[in-house]
């Protein structure tokens, strides 16, 4: 009886290569992904190999049309509108994470512990919740960077500070479904203490889910950042974001067409990636939920 | 019926005195303030005297004793950097045109995105499906205030068939009207398809196809029913985004709204008029919720009142 044969351990666990191969099968999501891949590597890379600083100006040309020297053409102080694309997506991209990056830490940890604890906690931290639900975001983001200034930190402070509700619910709903699983009771019984078992054995098993809602959060909170800039109350010259640049181009499309075109581009083109891919992942990691 | 609904209003008066609250300390705490020194050349004497009008020199718990005093009465103040008007007058006169607006962006989004749900819905995974879906994607990756100036550089600028901006005559109003509702016809499409999809696999779908009625029959009379759901219980957050959206688009079209009003009053620090836009936007949100719930109640027996 104690002499039981080393069984094989599986490689890695099944059910991320089972996602992982799903999600190949998913054109749409796998082109997602590669573009998102592309277009972070430009962003990153495009600066450094780039002839042109986002602040090289040159007056006598003013604002040109695309042409070989400069691709996207420039602005009216003659910048390069390719660098500064490249430098705004390092910024929209970096708001994005990082504000998501808030928000998933703050849903997170709401989460697990209105679930964890259960009973009166677990409804009145939910209450505050459903309360949070009714405020306008948009609102509370734009009277945020009014008032606290218009530094990039604070920006994706104030928009993380807001966008961690649905998480909190959907990591909330994940604890209370397994909390009285038989390994959660296994936990118990070895001693372990009640944080270790939140951190480690309820928060991973609750996983694919949250990875799934981040993905959807991170366009989210790129859209708002856009929002925000466009209003004027975003990131501050020279420096710009994607918001900033479309806000300028719009503002001069009579005649410069391609002010308002390519940063356009660039941002749709990284919205559609993250919103296809994130509907892709959670095709591949939860096959219950259904699509929509 | 009559007793969920005064429940649920009642309910709401802890809410809307919690948001009032949390918005009063949140710009008031902020560093700064309307009518401080070295503001358009008045001299100092005289700023006094305006902040002491205002009461701005009280204490802050005294300030917000007699604001909330003012609000149970229905009394918003006066606004701080627009006095010609009452706080509550000037949402009178800015309110109906960001409403109007999230109407017609309701509708805009309701056609197309109903109209690409249902129809992707009937034969899934073909091209039937993709292609309408593919259209009503594009309001998701492309947010209002790219749609927008696109819209204005194709329809007004190119073509000159409508005008770039304004609010007044019938035609001003279309290019704004689709810009937002576009955004919001993508989600719907989704949650219809979905929805429907849902329906559709069901057995009273099968009994009404095995009693021989037409397939437009089937899908009108008995999937809309519950297939619409998802969609239903939409609305609520979406009438919300309407307004609350409506910032973006007043902006680029030059619309005299609320939303347009309430990011001035954010600039300009006036503090009532901010503090009256959002509490006006909380309310339309809670009754919008309100009405999402008694609509789904009515169309789905199975949700109870409670």
């Amino acid at each position: 009886m104690t002499d039981v044969a080393p069984t094989h351990i599986e490689a890695g666990a099944s059910l991320w290569r089972d996602a992982w191969r799903r999600l190949r099968k998913n054109h749409l999501a796998a082109i997602s992904f590669f573009l998102l891949i592309a277009m972070v590597a430009l962003v990153i890379v495009g600066p450094w190999v780039s002839r042109y600083s986002y602040e090289t100006q040159d007056r006598e040309l003013g604002a040109a049309p695309p042409s070989a020297s400069h691709w996207f053409g420039t602005d009216d102080l003659g910048r390069d509108l390719f660098t500064r694309i490249l430098y705004g997506g390092r910024i929209s991209l970096m708001v994005g994470l990082c504000a998501t990056a808030v928000s998933l830490g703050i849903g997170v940890i709401y989460g697990a512990v209105a679930g964890f604890a259960g009973g009166r906690i677990d409804s009145a931290l939910m209450r505050i919740v459903d309360i949070l639900y009714t405020l306008p975001f948009t609102i509370i983001v734009i009277i945020l960077t009014v008032y606290l200034g218009k530094s990039i930190v604070l920006i994706f402070m104030a928009i993380g500070a807001v966008e961690w509700l649905t998480m909190a619910r959907i990591v909330r709903g994940q604890v209370v479904a397994l909390r009285h699983k038989e390994f959660v009771e296994a936990a118990y019984v070895m001693g372990l203490r009640r944080r270790r078992i939140v951190l480690r054995h309820l928060i991973p098993n609750a996983l694919g889910p949250i990875i799934v809602y981040t993905t959807l959060t991170i366009p989210q909170v790129m859209l708002l950042e856009a929002v925000i800039s466009f209003l004027g109350l975003g990131v501050q010259a020279p420096m710009s974001s994607w918001g900033v640049l479309i806000q300028d181009g719009a503002k001069v499309m009579e005649d410069n067409a391609w002010r308002l075109i390519f940063p356009s581009l660039f941002l749709s083109i990284t919205l559609f990636s993250l919103n296809f891919l994130g509907d892709g992942l959670r095709d591949a990691l939860d096959p219950r939920i259904s699509k929509d | 019926m009559i007793r969920f609904i005064l429940r649920r209003v009642l309910g709401f008066i802890p809410v809307f005195l919690i948001i009032a609250t949390l918005v009063f300390f949140l710009i008031r705490l902020a560093p700064g303030g309307p009518f401080m020194e070295g503001e358009r050349h008045v001299p100092p004497e005289v700023l006094e005297q305006i902040r002491e009008s205002y009461n701005l020199n009280a204490p802050l718990p005294q300030q917000y004793a007699m604001y909330m005093w003012d609000l149970v009465r229905g009394d918003l103040g006066p606004s701080m950097q627009q006095p010609s008007r009452t706080v509550s007058q000037w949402i009178v006169l800015r309110a109906p045109v960001s409403v109007e607006l999230g109407f017609y962006s309701l509708i805009v989004a309701l056609i197309i995105g109903l109209s690409a749900g249902i129809i992707a819905s009937l034969r899934p995974n073909t091209l039937t499906d993709y292609i309408p879906m593919s259209i009503a994607m594009a309001g998701i990756c492309m947010p209002t205030f790219v749609m927008g100036p696109l819209l204005v550089l194709i329809f007004a600028l190119k073509f000159q068939w409508l005008p770039v901006s304004g609010w007044d005559a019938p035609a001003e109003k279309i290019l704004p009207s689709i810009t937002l509702g576009t955004v919001y016809a993508a989600y719907i499409a989704r949650l219809a398809r979905g929805g429907m999809f849902e329906v559709l696999a069901q057995d009273f779908i099968r009994t009404a196809r095995a009693k021989g009625l037409s397939e437009t029959r089937v899908v009108l009379r008995h999937a809309l029913r519950g297939g619409l759901q998802p969609v239903i219980s939409f609305l609520g957050p979406a009438a919300a985004g309407l307004l609350t959206g409506s910032f973006v688009v007043e902006k680029i079209f030059i619309i005299p709204g609320l939303g347009k009003q309430f990011v001035d009053a954010a600039f300009n620090r006036d503090y009532t008029m901010l503090m009256g836009a959002v509490l006006f936007y909380a309310v339309l949100i809670l009754i919008f919720n309100l009405i999402v719930d008694v609509a789904q109640a009515w169309l789905d027996p199975r949700v109870r009142y409670d």
